[in-house]
C-alpha cells in the first residue's frame, strides 16, 4: 500500500482549483464595493428627496474597514432655509462640562 | 469593417507576445490586412519576436506626438506583406502616449486595417490600460497555474469597466487563450485542466495552445511560430484560433507533435 502511494503523486490541481475559487469570490465582492456605494447613494437620495430639496453633490458616503467593526458614514447636507425646525433638545450638550474642566486644568496649572 | 483586438493577461511571461505575433501572422496568411501595435513602452519586445529590430526607425510614440507619419513607422514584414508591426519606444515612458494621441493613431490604423492587435503591457497600469482602450474584442491569455488565472480575473474587471465600450454600456467581446497546456500533466491532476479555468474565468474559449519547444525556437529566430513551423502543434493551435476570430466554428482540439496522437476532442465550440 505504502509503495503505491509512493509511486502515485498527489492530485494537486484540485488544492489549486479550491484555492482560485474562494479568493476570487472574495475578491469580485471587494472589487464590487466601489458599486454598492454608488448604489446606496443613489437609493438614499430617493429617499431624502421625497421630503427635502436636495442635490446630487449634497450627499457624502463614505466606508471605513475596521478590525472589530466597520463604519458607514453618510453626510447630507440640506440647504437651512428647507430645514424645518424641530425643538432642540433640552439638556446641554455632554461635551460642554468636560471642556470647562479641562480648562479649569489648564488654568490650574500655570 | 475594422476590429480592435487588445492580447492582454495582467501577468508577465504568460505568452501576449508570443501569441500577438502568432495570431497575427496567421490572420495577416488568411489575407486580412493586420497590424500589430506594441504598447509595451520601455520594454518593447514584439519587434524582436517579429524579427524585425533592426529595421524600427519610428516608433508609437513618435507617431502620438505627431513628430513622425504613421506611413513612417509602419514596418511591413518581409515574408507576409499583408502583415505589419508599429513598435513601441524603447527609450521614452508610458506617460509621452497621451488618451488623445492613442485615439487618433487607432482610428487611423482602423481605416488601413482589417485587424489593429494591440500587445498589452504586463499589469494593470497605466500601459494595459491604454492598450484596451479602445479594443472591440480582447483576448486574455492565461497559464493555467493559479497566479495566472487570478491576474487574468482581474483584467477581465478592467475590461468591463475601463474600456471605451464599457463606458458606453457596451461589452468588449472576451476570449480565453490558455497557453502553455500540457495535456497529460492535466490529465493526472497535477495542472489545472481546461474546465476548471473556463468555470473559474467564465468566458469563452478561443484555443488552447499546447507547452512545445517550437515556441522558444521561433522566438530564437525572429519569426513568429505560425510562419516559423506551420505544421507544428502550437502553430495549427493559433491558426484554428485565428480561424475563430474570424467567425468559423471549429471543434475544440489540443494537437500534439506526438507520433500517434492527434490532439484530444473536446467536442466544446467557441462561442
Amino acid at each position: 500500500m505504502k509503495l503505491l502511494e509512493f509511486f502515485k503523486r498527489p492530485r494537486t490541481a484540485p488544492v489549486a482549483r479550491e484555492r482560485l475559487q474562494i479568493l476570487l469570490a472574495h475578491e469580485r465582492a471587494v472589487s464590487g464595493k466601489s458599486d454598492l456605494i454608488a448604489i446606496l447613494q443613489e437609493e438614499i437620495m430617493a429617499v431624502i428627496a421625497k421630503h427635502f430639496p436636495v442635490d446630487q453633490d449634497g450627499i457624502k458616503i463614505k466606508m471605513e474597514r475596521g478590525e472589530v467593526v466597520s463604519t458607514l458614514e453618510v453626510e447630507i447636507e440640506i440647504p437651512t432655509p428647507m430645514c424645518p425646525s424641530f425643538p432642540l433638545p433640552a439638556k446641554p450638550a455632554p461635551t460642554e462640562p468636560a471642556c470647562a474642566a479641562a480648562a479649569e486644568a489648564a488654568e490650574a496649572e500655570t | 469593417m475594422a476590429k480592435v483586438l487588445v492580447v492582454t493577461s495582467g501577468k508577465g511571461g504568460v505568452g501576449k507576445t508570443t501569441s500577438t505575433a502568432a495570431l497575427g501572422a496567421a490572420l495577416a496568411t488568411s489575407g486580412k490586412k493586420v497590424v500589430l501595435v506594441d504598447f509595451d513602452v520601455g520594454l518593447r519586445n514584439l519587434d524582436l519576436v517579429m524579427g524585425a529590430e533592426r529595421r524600427v526607425v519610428y516608433d508609437l510614440i513618435n507617431v502620438v506626438q505627431g513628430d513622425a507619419k504613421l506611413a513612417q513607422a509602419l514596418i511591413r514584414d518581409k515574408r507576409v506583406p499583408a502583415l505589419h508591426l508599429l513598435p513601441a519606444s524603447q527609450t521614452r515612458d508610458k506617460d509621452a502616449l497621451t488618451d488623445e494621441g492613442v485615439a487618433r493613431v487607432i482610428a487611423e490604423l482602423r481605416e488601413k486595417f482589417d485587424w489593429v492587435i494591440c500587445d498589452s503591457p504586463a499589469g494593470i497600469e497605466r500601459g494595459a490600460t491604454l492598450a484596451m482602450r479602445h479594443a472591440d474584442v480582447a483576448i486574455i491569455v492565461t497559464n493555467p497555474e493559479v497566479s495566472s488565472v487570478r491576474d487574468s480575473d482581474r483584467i477581465i474587471g478592467l475590461l468591463d469597466s475601463k474600456t471605451e465600450k464599457a463606458e458606453k454600456g457596451e461589452r468588449v467581446e472576451k476570449h480565453l487563450l490558455l497557453t502553455r497546456f500540457d495535456a497529460a500533466r492535466a490529465g493526472r491532476g497535477e495542472m489545472l485542466n481546461v474546465e476548471d479555468v473556463l468555470e473559474i474565468l467564465s468566458i469563452p474559449l478561443l484555443g488552447i495552445i499546447p507547452e512545445s519547444f517550437e515556441v522558444l525556437r521561433a522566438s530564437n529566430l525572429g519569426s513568429p511560430v505560425t510562419l516559423n513551423n506551420p505544421a507544428s502543434a502550437p502553430a495549427r493551435a493559433y491558426f484554428d484560433a485565428a480561424k475563430r476570430l474570424n467567425g468559423e466554428a471549429l471543434d475544440m482540439t489540443i494537437p500534439s507533435d506526438r507520433k500517434g496522437l492527434f490532439g484530444m476532442l473536446f467536442g466544446r465550440r467557441a462561442a
